[in-house]
């Protein structure tokens, strides 16, 4: 049997530093391809982490009638007993923690100025509360303080204030009224993602109530799950008429959509990566079959069929595939880990609540979307090495031999 | 035996609205064991003569029938087989492929044909001794002089025991001295095996090699004649 492979390395060779560009092109698309699916996937996996752990949650039960648009905390808005509400929920063993909390809107004032925040009541001894335990400085609220507050970093910097400074709060009240009140800043809490801590204050969920006449009533109760996909199932088996009962896929449609289609956009921008770089490889080919018209034209009147030219061109297309697609893989791997590691900053981004992003994105590579790119990165440099194998097989060896 | 039987045979070309007329009826038989020159000028269908017998081209009209098979009409991948088996090429340019070594373009018409290893080495030493070359064996092309690029291809043409050798101009970009040599080995190993050789050529140093002259003018036999200078009767 003709040893393809000797063959097609020797042809490589003919032009080295072609075939080495080659090859580089080739690793550097699948280095590229890996590191955008690493740096989508990480970006999807901060987004929806983030915007699960920090707003949503993966259940929320509201009052019938509760308008999140309104941050309202009248009373027709609100759910009554919600701490009986949460302990009953939290019963079921699919559920991981579930808590109170009153959401109002209000103004933070200090050294002449002002911004809009949302305040929110929470228990503080929760579990759901772990992703604002991060503090800057000071310490975390206790369900008894009646004058302290945790303010994010990004506000703490912005209104120049540090741990035990005083600021005003301004707030909403429950009759449509407002109330106004000082408050001492207990500690200062970073999350990550500064388009959500420069606008939140939070209050320990008695004094909140209190603070905006809100009663012993909150605006939703908070449900964090095992399993996130279990959601609807556990917001069936809770559901009442008195309540509305929110999965997190109804509470974040915006984000279940683009978590959706990052996958068709990843698939567009794949194929355009792959498609520059396997140009590059078409072309090499291509004119590796115009420099060998009249060696093509030798092996055939010897006796080599059309099928067997194809397999040396396409065994050709192999190696550098093997050698382009190995490097590659290698290069983006590593890109990936590193990133992983220690993320890209891109600070604020400035999103909605709907889909919260963290300052720092960390890529992330699964197994199976490395191993998806490499095949398609494989497959995709052989079909379209087709194109140069099919035309040196097609020559007729009368023209081939005289270099047409 | 003939080895190569053409009949009316007629080959067109045309190039945009210009037809070219390269052979214009020709009948020739190949019989088994001639050493035959195609000769005459430039433009009177030596090499097209010489594509037809070697499969390499179709004619337009006419038959051309190699071995006892008519290959008017087989597909390219037909015709790649007949010749892999049954014809051998030497061509006016160093025909060798230039990323294997002698011993490799030797080598490689046997592999097209699914020669075991042994077989293959034993043929492969066998003919590079006869045309002097077994010590240039691991020499690729760039390191053999013309007439020894041109001894490895004839060695190569040879290496499948093919009926029917056809060379194009052999000696055309040699030396007197390797022009010579090569027509010398040719010439030997066409009275050892008995294959046929067909020549297109107009070298007085290859026509004198032959026992058989076939001339050429405006794509008709003018003359065929055999070195005892008798005519032959084909056309």
């Amino acid at each position: 049997m003709i040893n393809y492979f000797k063959l097609a390395y020797r042809n490589l060779g003919r032009h080295r530093r072609r075939s080495f560009l080659s090859g580089l092109a080739l690793a550097l698309g699948t280095a590229l391809l890996m590191f955008i699916a690493a740096f989508f996937q990480g970006e999807m996996r901060s987004a929806m982490e983030s915007t699960l752990r920090l707003n949503s949650g993966h259940l929320q039960v509201r009052d019938a009638d509760y308008d999140p648009d309104k941050l309202s905390v009248a009373w027709e808005y609100l759910i009554e007993n919600p701490s009986h509400i949460a302990a009953q929920i939290q019963t079921l063993d699919v559920v991981q923690t579930a808590t109170p909390r009153l959401f109002a809107s209000g103004i933070v004032s200090a050294r002449d100025e002002s911004v809009g925040v949302q305040i929110i009541g929470i228990d503080p001894a929760s579990p759901a509360n772990d992703p604002y335990r991060t503090l800057t400085a000071g310490e975390f609220l206790t369900a008894d303080d009646r004058d302290g507050i945790l303010i994010g970093y990004p506000l703490a910097q912005s209104l120049g204030l540090g741990v035990g400074d005083t600021l005003t709060l301004l707030v909403n009240t429950a009759d449509g009224s407002v109330d106004q009140q000082p408050f001492t800043v207990r500690g200062i809490f970073t999350t990550g993602t500064t388009a959500y801590d420069k606008g939140i204050v939070f209050l320990p969920l008695a004094k909140a109530q209190a603070f905006s006449g809100a009663g012993d009533r909150a605006s939703i109760i908070f449900v964090l799950l095992k399993d996130r996909e279990q959601a609807e199932a556990v917001a069936a088996a809770i559901s009442s008429p008195n309540y509305q009962v929110k999965t997190w896929r109804e509470l974040n449609q915006l984000l279940v959509l683009v978590n959706d289609f990052s996958d068709a956009y990843l698939v567009v921008i794949n194929f355009i990566i792959l498609g520059v770089t396997v140009t590059v490889i078409v072309n090499t080919l291509l004119m590796s079959v115009f420099e060998r018209t009249r060696e093509i034209g030798i092996l055939s009147a010897i006796g080599m069929k059309g099928r067997q030219i194809v397999t040396l061109f396409l065994t050709e297309a192999f190696l550098l595939a093997v050698g382009g697609v190995t490097a590659g893989t290698l290069i983006g791997w590593a890109a990936s880990a590193y990133f992983g590691k220690v993320g890209i900053y891109f600070g604020d981004l400035g999103l909605s609540a709907e889909m919260l992003l963290e300052d720092r994105i960390y890529t992330y590579l699964t197994l199976e979307s490395a191993i998806n790119l490499i095949i398609t990165a494989f497959v995709i440099t052989l079909l379209a090495s087709l194109y140069p194998a099919q035309m040196a097989a097609r020559m007729e060896p009368v023209e081939a031999l005289h270099g047409k | 035996m003939e080895v190569a039987k053409l009949t009316d045979v007629t080959r067109i070309y045309k190039v945009g609205q210009v037809e070219t007329r390269a052979l214009n009826g020709i009948n020739l038989t190949i019989e088994s064991g001639e050493f035959t020159s195609l000769v005459g000028p430039s433009g009177s269908g030596k090499t097209t003569l010489l594509q037809l017998i070697g499969c390499l081209d179709q004619p337009t009209s006419g038959s051309v029938v190699i071995n006892g098979k008519e290959t008017t009409g087989l597909n390219r991948n037909q015709r790649a087989d007949l010749r892999k088996g049954t014809i051998g090429f030497v061509f006016q340019f160093f025909a060798l492929i230039p990323t294997l070594t002698a011993y490799e373009n030797v080598e490689m018409p046997l592999l097209l044909n699914g020669k075991s290893a042994a077989e293959r080495r034993k043929r492969v030493m066998e003919l590079l001794e006869a045309v002097g070359m077994a010590d240039r064996a691991n020499n690729r092309p760039d390191q053999l002089s013309g007439g020894q690029q041109q001894r490895v291809a004839v060695a190569r043409a040879l290496a499948t025991n093919p009926k029917l050798i056809l060379a194009d101009e052999p000696t055309a970009n040699l030396d007197t001295e390797n022009g010579e040599q090569v027509m010398e080995i040719m010439k030997k190993l066409n009275k050892e095996t008995g294959a046929t050789f067909v020549f297109a050529t107009h070298d007085p140093r290859v026509i004198k090699y032959a026992n058989r002259v076939v001339t050429l003018q405006d794509g008709l036999i003018l003359k065929d004649s055999q070195a005892n200078g008798k005519q032959r009767g084909d056309q």
